[in-house]
């Protein structure tokens, strides 16, 4: 060992700094091509396994594009040998699509901004003013978070059925117009503003609803964002509440209008899929275009509670 | 006068809990009083109560088998979604934990589920899962008819519950991720641990403040499946994915029977209030692994 030691120092000496410089680039790269080997392996794994999630989506795409005909064979066919925006055009056609998607449309955004409206106007008053009752009012709301949605449906599908309001925009909207997620997530972006920027806007004359308008409201615009991506996307995908309460044909949502082609005959299969691939594809671009409105509206609100 | 202003003032406060609270009423709480009085009646057709019995809807519910059969099918569809969703969120949250060139639209891909409706995830499933066109026969070169097979018609509708509930399980563990510090990690690289040791002992652990909050999250998601089973099985073959909120459902709405159905319904809440209280008291007190 000792001897081994020796010989380094010895050997050190005779290094010019070429040589040095030379061993130096040498690790360098190594060190490189091993990062670089892990970077490729991570981005391998990685396609694979992006591959297997959305193999159902690329899948209803690449059915929504195919001719009935090659569906129909006991032969591989992943992909079409002859693709065709007929499914398209026929599901547009032949099926009431977009009826259903203004339906959607309509239904969602309504919900959207009722809930927006709602829950900033409760949470204003939670954080911001003073009454009593205020702490058992609040634990009320929180408690609605226990009781499941489908645990009340029947109830409230005999309340809506009695008062005659089955089969109308005003049945899909009105359940939804409130929810204590969003409540929650207003108030815990209105907790982390001083008390003081309240009272001084009070000071200078400024009433509640103009504080909420002009100051809040501007201020939580990422609240707002990530509530509204959320908040569509669940309407948008709403569907046992749908099934229940509309009948008509020009009722339907997109989910309730698109399953119900499920049971037609079995050519139909691909235009069902240009359907489903038609529907799905509003919620996905609010999504993705929402994506990092909705992530750090979702964890800021957590963290700083 | 001046003091009448002041009382409107204090008062106003309530004006802006009305939308809200009116919502509430009218669709909640009003509702959830009702789903537990019409436990305690036979109904008519049209859901009247007719007919006071008592505890005999919940007596039948605990004599009958199919119930039984129906909280076993619940238990077992929700362990499999929740194990497989929360995996499959952990996977892609580690996958993503380091850049890389295209990380954007790879951790995209894995919170996409996120927005898929259960109806359209169903149908495309149904389709894969054919028996004579299904892609997934023709992949894998077996001959099973996935959906009318009791034996995997749970397995089917719970994997593809699983993917759905993903999406959001990949944003929980990705922030989870974030907030463990780098330098443990290069502190045990010196020390000679390898990967797999650095994420039972450190990843996994440093994720246990969100996983707990996580998993109570998906039991209580996955109890409240329904739109993917109504679409793929209808509770068949059989009664072998009749999971308890398709069960309420088929009990109202196509054998009539509210009464039974609201009695259902009052179980189905007594089980997510447990899960949200058992959340609650758990975080409070600190989850430490």
């Amino acid at each position: 060992m000792a001897a081994f030691d020796h010989s380094i120092t010895m050997e050190q000496g005779n290094y010019d700094q070429e040589e040095v410089a030379k061993l130096h680039s040498l690790m360098n790269t190594r060190a490189l091509r091993k990062k670089r080997i892990r970077k490729g392996v991570l981005v391998g794994l990685n396609i694979v396994f992006a591959l297997f999630m959305l193999f159902p989506l690329l899948y209803s795409v690449s059915v929504s594009v195919m001719p009935s005909e090659e569906l129909f064979t006991m032969d591989m066919n992943l992909l079409p040998s002859n693709p065709t925006f007929d499914n398209y055009v026929r599901a547009f056609t032949q099926v009431p699509l977009v009826r259903f998607i203004l339906n959607s449309f309509l239904v969602a955004g309504c919900i959207t901004l009722g809930q927006i409206i709602t829950c900033s106007l409760a949470a204003f008053a939670f954080s911001f003013l003073e009454f009593k009752g205020k702490n058992v009012l609040f634990m009320l709301v929180m408690a609605t978070m226990m009781v499941p949605g489908e645990a009340v449906i029947i109830s409230n599908y005999l309340t809506v059925s009695s008062m005659n309001l089955l089969d109308t925009y005003i049945v899909l909207i009105l359940p939804s117009l409130t929810s204590a997620m969003g409540i929650f997530l207003f108030r815990q972006f209105y907790m982390t503003f001083p008390i003081s920027l309240y009272e001084s806007a009070r000071l200078d004359g400024c009433g509640n609803l103009r504080f909420i308008i002009k100051i809040l409201i501007p201020l939580t615009k990422s609240a707002i964002g990530a509530m509204a991506v959320y908040t569509f996307i669940n309407a948008w995908n709403m569907y046992m509440w749908p099934l229940l309460v509309t009948g008509s044909e020009e009722m339907r949502t997109v989910q309730i209008g698109i399953s119900m082609l499920n049971s037609v005959d079995a050519q139909s299969i691909t235009l069902m899929m240009a359907g489903v691939v038609a529907i799905i594809l509003p919620s996905m671009v609010i999504f993705i275009v929402g994506q990092k409105q909705l992530i750090s509206g979702m964890f800021q609100g957590a963290v700083k509670g | 006068m001046k003091q009448f202003v002041e009382k409107m003032k204090g008062k106003s406060a309530y004006a802006y809990l009305i939308p809200c609270f009116l919502v509430f009423a009218v669709f909640l709480f009003y509702p959830f009083v009702k789903t537990i009085y019409l436990s305690l009646y036979k109904t008519d057709k049209l859901g009247q109560a007719k007919l006071f019995v008592g505890l005999e809807n919940y007596t039948d519910l605990l004599t009958s088998e199919s119930f039984y059969n129906s909280l076993f099918v619940t238990l077992l569809f929700v362990v499999i979604v929740v194990v497989g969703s929360m995996l499959i969120g952990l996977i892609g949250a580690v996958l993503c934990s380091k850049a890389f060139p295209g990380i954007r639209v790879f951790s995209t891909s894995y919170a996409l589920p996120m927005a898929i409706a259960s109806s359209g995830a169903a149908m495309i499933f149904k389709i894969i899962l054919n028996p004579t066109i299904g892609i997934l026969n023709k992949l894998t070169g077996l001959d099973i008819n996935w959906i009318a097979d009791p034996k995997y018609a749970l397995i089917c509708v719970a994997v593809l519950t699983a993917w759905l509930n993903s999406g959001i399980n990949f944003l929980y563990f990705s922030a989870g991720l974030g907030n463990i510090d780098e330098s443990i990690y290069e502190r045990a690289s010196v020390d000679g641990a390898t990967g797999i040791q650095k994420f039972f002992r450190l990843t996994l652990p440093g994720l246990s403040p969100i996983m707990f909050y996580t998993l109570v999250v998906n039991i209580i998601q996955a109890f409240q499946s329904f739109g993917q089973i109504k679409i793929l099985t209808s509770g068949g073959p059989g009664e072998s994915t009749n999971v308890i909120v398709y069960s309420i459902y088929r009990d109202a709405f196509f054998n009539y029977k509210f009464g039974s159905a609201a009695a259902q319904s009052v179980v189905l809440f007594l089980i997510i209030m447990a899960l949200t209280l058992v959340m609650f008291k758990v975080e409070k007190k600190g989850v430490k692994y």
